[in-house]
Formats: C-alpha cells, structure tokens, sequence
C-alpha cells in the first residue's frame, strides 16, 4: 500500500492552488499583484497550475513606482509575453503628476509609501474586487496575523481588529460594493519553502537574486546599489562588489548582501544558514517599529 | 518532509509566548536582527532578561499592553519535519480565534502551570480540541522549575487533566513537564528532571504519526470550478477542479455527481505537470470524466457504493463567533465545502458548559464563544458527513447576510 502523505511543499502547493481557484470562484474580477519579485512569480506560477490547461482567466498588476531595477521590467515583460497574459500597469509617476501623492524628498527618498494611493486608485479604476499578492505570513511581524482572505474597507484599508474567523479550509468572500479583497495564497509558505520550490518547479527568476559584481554603496547595514535615484552624500563610496538581494523592493531602497551565490542551490544553501531574516534590509521596514503594520492600515500590499 | 500544524493555548500568565519564543530560538529559528528587535525593546520596557514573548506579539496593541489578541502564525522547521504554529489567545473572548487556528490543526499544545494545575481555561482549551476533532494534544506541564522540578507535583497534574479529559472525545494525549523560562524538556532535555522518561517536546513534535489523520476511506471530491480552455489543443477539454477531501479516487473510478446523481467514470486525473494514478486528501487535481454530464461548482463527486446523504436539517454543535447574537428565526448563508444555502436556526437544544461539560437544557441565550447544539434547517440539501469521520465535509460556517461576517463554525453530529 502506498504512503498517502505529501511533503511540506506538496502540501503547501496544493493548499494555494485550492485558494487561487476559490477567489476565482468566489469574485468577478480579480488580479496578481505582480511585482518581480520572487513570491509574486511564485503565485503566477501557481495560478498557471490551477487553471491548467487553460489560460490564467485574470491580469497581472504591476504597480510600477519608476524606481524598479531595470532587470525587474525586463523580466516582467518576458514572463508576459511567454505566457501570453494581461498586464495592467498602474504607475506612481503618474499619481505623482497628478497630484494625488507627493514626491519625498531628501537623502532617504522613497516611492514605497506612494504606491499604496497608486494601488487603490488602479483597483478601483479597473474595478478588481480581490487582488492576490505573494505576501507570507513570516515576513514580518504585521503579516503574522493576516488570513488568507484579507478584507479591506473601502478606502482599502485593514482593520487587524475586523479580520473574519477563517475556519477549515472556507472562506468567506462577501463583500459590500466598493469593499475589496486581498488574498494571500501562499501565507504559509517561508523564505525557505518558496526558494525550494523555485528549485523543484526549475522557475525563472530575475538575475538580482543571484550574486554578481554590483556598484554599490554601503548604507544603512547593507550595499545599496547606485541608480540616478538615490542621493549621493559626499561620504559615500561607490565600489564595485559580489551582491546578492534577497527580496526586491524599489532600487532605492534594497539593501544587498555580499554573497557568491550564484545558482539556485548555493543561494539555498545561504538561506538555510542566513542569521538575518529576509526583510532585515528592507529601508521601508526599518522606519519604525510598526512601519508594515501602519502602511497596511493605509491600503498596503 | 512532512507538514505539522499545531496550536498553542494557554493563558497569559502560563508562559505560552514564552513556550514559543524558546522553541524557536533553541532551534535556532528566531534570526539575529528579530533578537535584537526583541532586545531592544526589553530594554525599553526596563526588563532584566530578554523577554522572548516579545518576539510572537506582533501588533503595536499588543505590543503595549503585553497580551496576544490574535492568532499569529508562525513557521519554523527542523531537518524532520516542517511546522506551523497557530498561536492563540488564551482569554475567553478570543474563543473564536483559538477556533480558527484549531480547525486545520493536527495537534494541540496546551499548557498548564504546574502550581496551578488543571484550571477553567484548560478544561475550556482541551474541549475546544476535542470538538474541533484535533487528533493529538501534547499537555505542557510548564513553570517545574517553581516547583522544586517536582516529580509529585508532575504526577498530580497529569491525574488531574486526564480524569477530566477521559469524559472527552481526545484520542492520542501526551504530558511533558517543562520549564519555558529555563529551557528544561523544550528542545533540550536539561539536568532537573532526569526522573521523566518521555522525550522533549521537539522530539515529540517531530516523530508524532500524523499520515493517518486524513480519512482515506470515503471518497469526496467537491468540485471548485470548471475549466474549460476553448483552446485548439484542449478543444473539448471539461475539467472539474478542487481538492480532494476525502477517500483515494483513482484513474477508472465509477463515480456519481451529487446531487444530480448523474454517473460517470474518471478518464483521467489531470495536474500541470502530469496525469495521476491515483488522488487522496489533500492534493489539488482536475478531473475530467469519460462522459460529458452537467457539473458545477458546489457538486461533489462520491463512489456509487458510499454516497452521503443530502440533509437539509442538520444536528450541529455551534460556536458562535460574533458579538451579536443570533437574531430568532434570521437567515444565514450556510457554506459547506463548495456548496452554499441559505439557512436558519431552528432549534436550541442545549448550550455547553465547557468547565463542567454539563448540557444547560434551560439556558439558550447563545452569545459570542458560546458552543451550542443546535438544529440548522437549509433551503437545499448538503452532502455532510459526521464531523468526527471527516472534518472538511463535516464542517459548515453561518455568514450573516447583512453584515458579511462569519457568525459561526458548526460540526455535523
């Protein structure tokens, strides 16, 4: 008699293609929010297995804040193409011009923050009613407590306090109109269970995960690297170095680490003895003790 | 590797963010920047030793009153086995969310004080466990370090908690004894209990038998979605996609479609990256079937031999999960698996006392963490099963249709 038990990421992958599959059920009109990222591939990925053999019925979303590493978008546009999606573009120069978000200023300038307005005004514009994210549960403290279907009013915002019982495996997707979902797939998974699963399934993934020579500058705990989007102070030096990134935010803002991974298999092997978490280097975690919590309160991803 | 989910219930004062805290920095889960993070505010909070509860309080509320107010999950592996940890609250309010981390869990760990000994909270916890059908509960003898790490003392506790659980339905219950604060019996054994046989509750976590909890008998397929590609290469291709939920379903299966009772036999068992021979609990699949018969979403596929039984008035146990309560004679939405109704609360038998696990037939005003059994009248026939055979198709949620909230959990009887 065969053994009927799945290993951890059989499990988890089955788990996230039951919740892609539910919130398509369940909504209109939803989306990916596609960042480049490792995690937002991740779930495309699984949502190509749910709907398997055909198309993925729903767009990517790409928030683009203009600060992206180049390699980000060029990745982007290749998945795109060979996977013949939608991609819905909603772009934070473009709320910058109109005024509804201001442009920071100063030597720690980011769009991070702005995003949140763009994203809003994009899901209501194109009128999605659930967005699905590669947000995990373990990235940070404010994640630790969201469900896999995360209500969010209709300003977009979340309310820790209001999030619904998510019981066995139903949820429950009602909503109000103008109200929105968020919905995380594979809020069980761990840095470490998305980067085996890279590995297992042969994904690819943009080259900034992977170590190469890089100008870059050392700010704040890690190599920051040179872009026409930073401020330069006198003090700083730029020098050319092995980095690798270990999660992709806005070229501003992603601290890189010193590292010769440079395949699959060696970066796994980094993780594993990693005495950092994953977001460690993130700039817009350290603006205080609550930065996540507090932008997700505001409509974040 | 395997999966483990598992809860924590305990109160605030039983150590269980501390319990938690040390079974991941002894496993070498918890990362040097979290540690710090955790310093840094001990410090500020003017605390002598590193308060590891800190490390599972995530939000600002809480962080400023020193209480867990919801469930927070967290992720840690050994070379054995990977786990998940709902933690929950321990106060009575937060019943609701102890509910929610349990209901997916295959173990409870629940934690007792061992001065204190088996108190409310802990009847209340390991009912919540037998009703939500957890199959294993480890019981955390915790603080043996203010007992003089006391055989006796140890030995009492056990006699107490298992006279009171032999009235529950509990199947595989374990006792540990422990010192949270100083790491005894944890991951490491330490030197103050070498009269304890048992093995720590890492080694306990990571070789419990949990492959078998799945019911692998009765085949129950309810379906997701439809898909259909239209596409040249998959011109006639109709698959019925879900997760398996129950039973082994097999490529030539005889099976019916519930509730047309329509019957087929399974062509094949389709994933992206091949066919299978065989599905069971809980693989993600899509099924196509040899003949082109009208399924939809909320249908279920069974075997012709083992059919559930549409019910339209079901025997529940309820947990009631909002603030307000249940309005007499108010229409729910009823979801079961893929299925969805309308549904009211016809009858009230009886509430449960869960400190003395008495029926209270004359009480029936049910309130938020109340658990009662009650009968539920549905608009159409669902194909439940007995919760204690199968917790997915024996399980059904209460959403109340003006307000959108989850108002409660129910468990066929």
């Amino acid at each position: 008699m065969s053994n009927y038990s799945l290993t951890h990421l059989e499990e988890l992958e089955a788990e996230a293609i039951y919740v892609i599959r539910e919130v398509y059920a369940q909504f209109d009109n939803p989306a990916i929010l596609f960042s480049g990222g490792k995690d937002s591939i991740v779930v495309t990925h699984l949502a190509r297995k749910a709907f398997w053999p055909a198309k993925i019925p729903f767009p990517l979303v790409h928030i683009d804040t203009g600060h992206n590493f180049p390699e980000t978008m060029e990745f982007r546009d290749n998945l795109i193409k060979e996977m013949g999606a939608n991609l819905v573009v909603g772009s934070v120069q473009q709320s910058i011009d109109e005024g509804a978000v201001v442009e920071e200023t100063g030597m720690n300038a980011s769009r991070n923050a702005l995003q949140t307005t763009t994203l809003l005004d994009t899901i209501e514009f194109n009128n999605f009613d659930a967005c699905m994210g590669g947000a995990r549960r373990d990235e940070e403290k404010a994640r630790a407590k969201e469900r896999f279907f995360s209500h969010r009013d209709d300003f977009g915002q979340w309310d820790p306090k209001n999030q619904r019982p998510e019981l066995w495996n139903l949820f429950n997707g009602k909503k109000r109109m103008g109200e929105h979902f968020r919905v995380f797939p594979i809020s069980n998974w761990t840095e470490m269970d998305v980067w085996q699963y890279i590995l297992k399934e042969n994904i690819a993934i943009p080259e900034l995960y992977f170590a190469k020579e890089r100008n870059v500058i050392w700010r704040n705990g890690s190599w920051l690297p040179v872009s026409e989007f930073i401020t330069l102070k006198d003090t700083d030096e730029p020098q050319m170095k092995m980095v690798r990134f270990r999660t992709l935010g806005d070229i501003t803002i992603t601290g890189g680490q010193e590292s010769d991974a440079d395949t699959l298999e060696k970066i796994i092997q980094e993780v594993a003895s990693s005495r950092q978490t994953e977001r460690g280097n993130r700039e817009d975690d350290k603006r205080s003790e609550s930065a996540m919590e507090d932008r997700k309160r505001q409509g974040y991803f | 590797m395997e999966l483990l989910r598992f809860t924590t219930a305990g109160s605030v004062d039983d150590g269980k963010s501390t319990l938690i805290g040390r079974l991941l920095y002894d496993s070498k889960s918890i990362f040097e920047d979290q540690v710090q993070q955790i310093e840094q505010t001990s410090k500020k909070k003017g605390l002598e030793h590193v308060d590891l509860s800190l490390f599972t309080d995530g939000l600002k509320d809480e962080r400023e009153q020193g209480i867990t107010i919801d469930v927070a999950y967290r992720y840690f592996a050994t070379p054995k086995r990977k786990f998940i940890i709902a933690d929950t609250p321990g106060h009575v309010q937060y019943t609701r969310n102890m509910v929610t981390g349990a209901s997916t869990a295959n173990l409870a760990l629940i934690l007792v004080d061992a001065r204190n000994g088996v108190i409310e909270q802990t009847k209340r916890h390991t009912f919540i466990a037998s009703l939500l059908q957890i199959p294993h509960i480890f019981v955390c003898i915790n603080k043996m370090d203010l007992v003089d790490y006391s055989q006796e003392a140890y030995d009492k506790v056990v006699k107490e908690y298992t006279d009171f659980a032999a009235k529950l339905n509990v199947k595989d219950v374990r006792f540990v004894p422990m010192s949270a604060l100083h790491g005894d019996n944890v991951v490491s054994r330490g030197d103050n209990m070498s009269w304890y046989e048992g093995g720590t509750l890492l080694h306990n976590l990571e070789t419990v038998h949990i492959s078998s909890d799945h019911n692998l008998r009765d085949c129950r397929f309810p379906v997701q979605t439809v898909i259909r590609p239209h596409s040249d290469e998959y011109h006639d291709f109709r698959g019925y996609a879900g997760r398996v939920a129950g039973g082994i379903f097999k490529k030539g299966d005889s099976v019916v479609a519930l509730p047309s009772g329509l019957e087929s036999k399974i062509a094949a068992i389709h994933t992206m990256t091949g066919e299978l021979e065989e599905a069971f609990p809980p693989q993600s699949v899509t099924i196509t079937l040899e003949d082109d018969i009208d399924i939809s979403r909320g249908d279920v596929l069974v075997r012709s031999e083992n059919r559930p039984e549409g019910q339209q008035d079901l025997d529940v146990m309820l947990c009631w999960l909002n603030t307000n309560p249940p309005r007499p004679r108010a229409k729910y939405v009823i979801k079961h698996t893929t299925a969805e109704a309308r549904a009211m609360i016809t009858d009230i038998q009886y509430k449960m006392d869960i400190n003395t696990l008495h029926r209270m037939e004359e009480d029936k005003a049910i309130k938020m963490n109340d658990i009662a059994r009650v009968k539920i009248r549905s608009t159409k026939p669902l194909f439940v099963d007995d919760y204690n055979v199968n917790r997915v198709t024996g399980s059904i949620i209460l959403v109340d249709e003006a307000t959108n909230e989850t108002v409660a959990a129910g468990m066929i009887r």
